[in-house]
């Protein structure tokens, strides 16, 4: 039996490494990446928590269900917004993208 | 250690290598093949968690859909163009938040007691699963379609771009 905090530190980690990767990274595409591996850190909680501590209701299971689609449409329409941003301005990279910037 | 533990703590290994990676790889193709060997750990932890829909699941959309996707947005921006250098200036900043936040919540983890824990994990059966989904969160479920169909819609009208371009 594996305890519950194996899998926390686990999804600690994980996320740790996308904030990381958020921040440090300067091209879109990679920038997503490291969001996605997030979002799999916050699943991996949600079915740890789900499983060890309320066995009986599927709450945490059928959030992760939902993480799981609404970063299937998420990863879609980011990489459209990033093929768009391209074709204006022929760059993927964050830092060049300043239209907003003062 | 038992053996469930040999086979955490490899799938634990190959989620974080993966996802190590993903952050520090310097060609952007190698970080995309490192994605896809961390999301599959990931379905990997899940069936240890006895959670073997969400394995499925995990397998097919991030596995096969998602990452095709990343590699398709690639190919079209042309990633490979830009210089290798594809970390920006605010590298030490960025490891020194990640590495704080990795400290907060391990403690955080570790050091709390966990109340209810059961003692035996008991594999989530599909009818139940399916009962709770389509009986008490069918509202929400109806949602996530709308959602998926409005990002389906603009995610065409955004790559396509306006008429007469």
């Amino acid at each position: 039996m594996i305890p519950i905090q194996n899998f926390l530190v686990l999804s600690s980690i994980l996320f740790s490494l996308g904030i990381y990767g958020v921040l440090a990274r300067r091209s879109a595409v990679l920038i997503l990446m490291s969001v996605e591996l997030m979002l799999q850190a916050v699943s991996i909680n949600f079915i740890a928590f789900a499983v060890y501590l309320s066995p009986e209701q599927f709450t945490g299971l059928i959030f992760a269900i939902f993480v799981i689609t609404v970063a299937a449409a998420e990863v879609g329409l980011a990489l459209a917004i990033v093929l768009r941003i391209y074709r204006n301005k022929a760059t993927a990279n964050v830092d060049e993208v300043d239209a907003l910037k003062w | 250690m038992s053996y469930e533990e040999v086979i955490f703590y490899f799938v634990a290994a190959l989620t974080v290598s993966g996802a190590l990676g993903v952050v520090l790889a310097r060609n952007i193709v190698h970080c995309a093949l490192f994605l896809i060997l961390a999301l599959l750990a990931v379905a990997g932890v899940f069936i240890l968690l006895s959670a073997e829909f969400l394995a499925i699941v995990q397998v097919l959309i991030y596995g096969g859909a998602v990452t095709i996707l990343i590699l398709f947005a690639m190919m079209l921006t042309r990633v490979r163009d830009l210089p290798q250098a594809v970390d920006g200036p605010q590298r030490p900043f960025a490891a020194l938040a990640a590495g704080a936040f990795m400290g907060l919540s391990i403690l955080a983890a570790v050091s709390t007691e966990w109340p209810g824990e059961t003692e035996e994990i008991t594999l989530v059966p599909f009818r139940d699963l399916s009962e709770s989904l389509f009986r008490n969160w069918a509202a929400p479920f109806e949602i996530a379609s709308l959602v998926l169909l409005v990002a389906l819609i603009g995610a065409i009208i955004l790559a396509r771009g306006e008429e007469g371009e």
